[in-house]
């Protein structure tokens, strides 16, 4: 781990000013220090925001809710109203990391996970998204976490997170505030980028911008699911994960929403796939045209080929499950 | 970096190179070897602490970020000669083999048992808005974030189902 | 005094059984338990050292090479930094289990990824790993390299290979056969306790707080890589965090420990990095192994072929022994046994618990139950009607033989009855249930050990032996056999262990660790018998030694009076002899499971597990329960998780932390039911006592996949049985 001046924020402007002089944010650090250890990130300077203000969760004039981005996945996951109304959000909650990770894991952070790649990970490895320019182990390598979905030549990887595709399905909105103190609200469908030419670029935070809470639009009729599929029954990465809510009318589909973890290097969600669902009747048939579309571009890279039947498997169940 | 700790309810007031872990200062600027290092990257639980009444890995906080805050270590739990009743539950059900993750998974069982007694559901919870009990399934799950090689898993489950049905079984 | 024993005969004594103390073999609770879940047990890294400095190993981010130079003035001048050491004396690998002498050493070969080449040395940690990060190589990378065991041509070493009768003719003209090749992908022992270790010299002599499982062994090999006298080394290992075979040998942070605390005149700290315990200490060799089984019409068989490609890095003896208890498994006269091994530039392979039957029994079990299926019998019966009655076409005997006994009993309780033979056919839900079973087999061994017991005048024992407790019990079960012989409360008994300042023992290795160092203990405790015995006037076989009380006759005399002032020492001292040539000595056991495999997702999860045990005379149910358990869920590990990946182009292991290698979490487990069985092996030693720390892990997880074939149909034939393996066979 590099040295690096540490300086504690008060308030939104201390993050501002230090953001103008580079400083990377600190929240739960959970990913942060395990990659600064490595030196997979070497940030010379480091602002804690964890006595900042943006531990609420409070509910919207809408009946949605504002998730403080220090609030941390132990409590998003506990709150009662999350439970009740947003369950899917919760069981994504709670399939993620261990009891003592959730309990420093932010909102905030979780979103801003960077990949679990191997090669990522190791500084002896070329990586683009570590040192642009320097190739993709991943491809031609061990890439069974690796994405099926909207990968590049330039990166494979896939994003690790539960908390964000469960909250994709949901229609969250991210708020930001930039350095000069304006607030903007990003949807999450947007949040996040593939990787392109650009892999280092993983999200649209620009330097400075401060992720300040997670909206939750009110919760839509429907079944909230999560189901995550791993190599083990806990505490390991999704190779497979789907968020759904899906709602049935008269037999029919009236609403699919669906996002997937560990297909891509985002939380994926395609509208094609959910138009294509909803008006149809509940058959297999259905469900079995949705996969066809949802992997109509998928492309495997060696030791991840079964995720492609695997997602096909897992989204066919979830759909029946819901519409059940 | 000026840091002030509270740790079992000792204060300790310590100028830190600002990478330094809070396990890095338990064990080497404090003497309190029993947290233990196990992979320093949040990966195994070894490291298990308890921050204001909450578990966490130490391993992947800084010390410094912990200014004023209250740290229970496994050496804050109960000693030799007097045990807790965790402590004590391992001992009798051993829970433990090479026990070099045991510290760790008792803070880890100590504040779970907190959480549980919350009302936290967790992933093997059915209904989320239920208030789960502390089934053997939900033990397992809950502690799933340290692990033991000796995978003494059945034993600690046996630990903790004792100490959280209030006693000897 | 030192009684001796060279073990040439069967003991029929069975001298344990006729005490009384009533201690042995009761669930007697760990006496380091208290300090272990207070955390104040001290292990390697924690002793405590006013001038400590932190060293960090730094690796070679190449597969082959030189190492040309290391520009270090940069890190040197880093704050903190101390010293950047290298050169001929670091360890390009741990030694193998008993070495007894250094590993190939220099740093400037390298000849696998992660070889650690030099170490930084700081006043901090943290300064030590930045500086270790910064550190700059200058390698001349070399291209020609092996790093794929089916692309290399393999060494097919002559004393490996076997063969009896016709193996070819017994295939034809067997009425039912199985010619399959099994994989397992290597493994890594992953103890939670990382290697690690604190040097310190006084003058010429160097103290070693190390975490090690042979102290005897590691002190002569850490004297042998510095080039100094085995007099002058000393090793403390009070408590050691785990080993399973990755601490048998003395491993490059010692070595790396010891020179810069000479160079710095300080003592100097040394723990890997969990990335470097995978990488740069020893896994389990994958393993290729083509099974060939002729049998009769009824089952029996007439033929038995297992041949086995392993590998290993270049200059090292031991290759993983998959098929060392394939001679005497079962029936079968025609038999082709035979181990090769691809030499490669990968990370060192060596022991990981039950080097050999975790993987060469497994793969076998898997096999056995293929043929049950094709000859329309239960697999316990097959394993039932090919039980050797002596060691097929050795004419030797089996100094006891209980798999029978296991098969039966672990059948009954696991409810065996209730499994429905046809595959696929249980549902529940979403889940496709199925039951497997297989046998266990581990070879027996005693290793020369010596232990000092002293009956103090007060009435209190004190056992001393350089043997290490690794988590197996050890300070347990020696407690038990002195508090047994003597006639003591296990409180008034105490044992020290792990330092080389006390008598050499065998070590933690091989299962042998309690028999061997415990016969030490008790020779000593029998030649401190007959001193009471004199003393009170009978023969040692007439005294009676109960709750600190001589017993003679009719005579009664605190030991404490018997004693008058006095301390009563001997030393104990047991080495291997024909018996272990003489009779096949091994251990037997069962395993049986209930998985149940998701149809859409094709995880599986176990749900129960029944292993029954026979090792002899059992020194302590709760250790050796806890020693079962923890190796059959090993087992659970290797049948769906354990995979250390090797990348095919650079061949470093790909997923070296705890995040990607995945070992069983506490969810991964049920409840597992451990039945010991009750046994004396009279040829082991003159405890009775066999070993079981491996014993659990031995085919364990075949009793895992064998249960999702009956569950689902499919047969993963490539361990472990990831979703995608099972998905691929269950569309």
């Amino acid at each position: 781990m590099r040295p690096f001046d540490y300086q504690r924020a008060r308030t939104l402007s201390d993050v501002a000013s230090a953001a103008q002089q580079g400083a990377a944010i600190i929240a739960g650090g959970t990913n942060l220090l395990d990659l600064m250890k490595l030196e997979v990130m070497t940030p010379e300077r480091l602002v804690d925001i964890t006595r900042l203000d943006l531990k609420a969760i409070e509910e919207t004039d809408d009946g949605g809710l504002r998730v403080g981005a220090l609030v941390t996945n132990s409590d998003l996951a506990a709150d009662m109203r999350v439970r009740t109304r947003w369950p899917v959000l919760a069981k994504a909650l709670l399939s993620g990391a261990s009891g003592q990770l959730r309990n420093k894991a932010t909102t905030g952070g979780n979103l801003l996970q960077r990949t679990r790649c191997y090669y990522f990970y190791d500084t002896a490895m070329p990586c683009n998204k570590r040192e642009p320019g320097s190739g993709c182990a991943a491809i031609g390598g061990f890439n069974r976490i690796h994405a099926i979905l909207g990968a590049s030549e330039k990166c494979i990887a896939t994003h690790p997170s539960d908390m964000a595709v469960a909250m994709l399905a949901l229609g969250a909105k991210v708020e930001i505030t930039d350095r000069a103190g304006n607030d903007r609200t990003v949807s999450l469908d947007k949040f996040h980028l593939l990787p392109g030419d650009t892999p280092e670029k993983e999200t649209v935070l620009e330097p400075g911008d401060l992720i300040t809470g997670v909206v939750l639009p009110a919760p839509v009729q429907g079944r909230q699911i999560y189901r995550k599929v791993r190599d083990r029954a806990s505490y390991a990465f999704a190779l497979v994960s789907i968020a759904a809510v899906v709602d049935v009318k008269d037999e029919k589909i009236a609403r699919a929403d669906l996002a997937f973890g560990g297909l891509a290097h985002k939380p994926w969600r395609d509208a094609a796939l959910e138009t294509a669902l909803v008006g149809k009747p509940v058959s297999e048939a259905a469900f079995d045209a949705a996969a066809d579309i949802l992997l109509k571009d998928a492309k495997p890279q060696g030791s991840n080929d079964f995720k492609i039947p695997l997602a096909r498997r897992v989204l066919i169940s979830v759909l029946k499950e819901a519409t059940r | 970096m000026q840091t002030e700790l509270k740790i079992n309810g000792d204060k300790h007031v310590l100028d830190l190179d600002s990478r330094t872990t809070l396990l890095d200062v338990l064990r080497h600027h404090i003497g309190l070897t029993g947290t233990k290092k196990g992979c320093d990257h949040g990966q195994c639980g070894a490291c298990t602490v308890i921050v204001n009444g909450r578990r966490i890995n130490s391993c992947l906080t800084l010390a410094c970020m912990h200014d004023g805050d209250e740290i229970t270590t496994i050496e804050g739990l109960g000693t030799p000669d007097d045990l807790n009743p965790l402590q004590a539950a391992f001992v009798a059900h051993d829970g433990f083999q090479c026990g070099y993750c045991t510290p760790g998974q008792i803070c880890s069982a100590t504040a779970m048992l907190k959480e549980a007694k919350a009302g936290w559901p967790s992933h093997v919870t059915e209904d989320m808005a239920s208030t789960p009990d502390l089934t053997d399934a939900e033990i397992s799950e809950r502690m799933s974030g340290n692990l033991c090689r000796c995978s003494a898993y059945p034993n600690i489950v046996d630990a903790i189902r004792e100490v959280a049905r209030g006693g000897k079984e | 005094m030192t009684r001796h024993l060279t073990m040439d005969e069967a003991d029929t004594r069975r001298r344990l059984d006729d005490m009384v103390q009533g201690t042995l073999g009761t669930p007697f609770d760990r006496p380091d338990g208290p300090l272990k879940v207070t955390g104040t047990a001290p292990y390697a890294a924690e002793w405590q050292s006013a001038d400590l400095c932190h060293g960090v190993l730094v690796r070679a981010p190449v597969t082959k090479g030189r190492l040309k130079a290391i520009s270090d003035e940069a890190v040197k001048a880093l704050p903190g930094v101390l010293a950047v050491v290298s050169g001929e004396k670091m360890l390009r690998n741990p030694a193998q289990g008993m070495a007894n002498e250094a590993p190939v050493q220099g740093s400037e070969d390298i000849v696998y990824f992660g070889q650690p080449v030099a170490l930084v040395v700081a006043e901090t940690f943290e300064q030590a790993r930045h500086g270790a990060q910064a550190l700059k190589l200058e390698i001349e990378r070399d291209e020609d390299f092996a790093i794929d065991p089916n692309a290399v041509e393999p060494e097919v070493p002559e004393d490996k290979q076997s063969s009896t009768g016709d193996l070819d003719t017994a295939m034809r003209d067997a009425a039912h056969s199985i010619d399959a090749v099994y994989t397992t992908p290597a493994h890594s022992s992953a103890s939670m306790e990382p290697h690690a270790s604190i040097a310190e010299w006084d003058g010429d002599s160097l103290t070693l707080h190390g975490s090690y499982q042979m102290l005897k062994f590691n002190r002569n090999e850490l004297a042998d890589s510095l080039g100094i006298d085995p007099k002058n080394v000393r090793i403390l290992s009070p408590y050691v965090g785990g080993g399973f075979g990755s601490k048998l040998g003395i491993a490059p942070e010692a070595i790396a420990a010891a020179l810069a605390a000479k160079e710095l005149g300080r003592p100097v700290s040394v723990s890997m990095t969990r990335q470097q315990v995978f990488e740069t200490t020893m896994r389990r060799s994958e393993t290729r192994q083509r099974i060939r089984l002729a049998a009769g019409a009824d089952g029996k068989l007439t033929g038995i072929g297992h041949e086995a490609l392993v590998s290993s890095l270049f200059d090292e003896g031991f290759t993983e022994p998959v098929t060392q208890a394939t001679p005497f498994l079962y029936r079968g006269e025609n038999r082709v046994i035979g181990n090769s091994v691809a030499r490669l530039n990968r990370t060192c392979a060596g022991s990981v618990r039950a080097p050999g039957e975790a993987v060469g029994v497994t793969a076998f079990e898997n096999a056995m139950d293929e043929l049950a299926e094709k000859v329309g019998i239960d697999p316990v019966e097959l394993r039932r009607i090919n039980i050797p009655d002596e060691v097929p076409s050795q004419n030797i005997r089996f100094s006891s033989h209980k798999l029978a006994e296991a098969l039966d009993e672990g059948a009954k309780a696991f409810g065996w009855d209730k499994r429905n033979a046809k595959p696929g056919a249980v549902r529940d839900g979403e889940w496709q249930i199925g039951m497997g079973m297989s046998s266990a087999f581990r070879v027996n061994l005693l290793i020369e050990s010596e232990a000092r017991v002293t009956l103090k005048a007060d009435g209190t024992a004190e056992v001393e032996t350089d043997m290490t407790d690794i988590g197996t019990g050890t300070y347990a079960v020696l407690t038990q056999i002195a508090a047994e012989m003597l006639g003591l409360p296990p409180e008034n008994v105490t044992v020290r262990l792990g330092d080389t300042e006390y008598p050499p023992a065998s070590g933690s290795g091989g299962s042998f660790g309690a028999a061997s160092s415990g016969t030490s203990v008790f020779l000593a405790c029998e030649e401190i018998r007959e001193r009471i015995a004199d003393a009170v006037g009978c023969t040692e076989t007439d005294l009676t030694l109960k709750d600190g009380m001589a017993i003679a006759g009719n005579r009664s005399t605190p030991l404490t009076k018997v004693l008058d002032g006095q301390n009563f020492e001997a030393k104990g001292h047991v080495k291997p002899g024909e018996a272990q040539k003489k009779v096949r000595q091994a251990t037997y056991g069962a395993y049986f499971a209930e998985v149940a495999v998701n149809s859409v997702t094709g995880e599986t999860r176990v749900r129960r597990m029944t292993g029954a045990f026979a090792a002899g005379r059992i020194l302590n149910a709760k250790t050796a329960r806890s020693q079962c358990i923890g190796g059959m869920v090993w087992g659970i590990g290797m049948a769906l998780t354990e995979d250390l990946v090797h990348d095919p182009r650079y061949g470093q292991i790909v997923n070296h932390d705890l995040a990607e290698y995945h070992v069983a979490v506490n969810a991964d487990v049920p409840q597992i039911d451990v039945i010991l069985l009750d046994e004396r092996d009279d040829w082991a030693n003159p405890l009775q006592a066999k070993g079981l720390g491996e014993l659990g892990i031995c085919g364990a997880a075949a009793a895992v996949t064998n249960a999702i074939y009956n569950a689902t149909g499919v047969r993963v034939r490539d361990y472990p049985a990831t979703l995608d393996k099972v998905l691929a066979g269950n569309t």
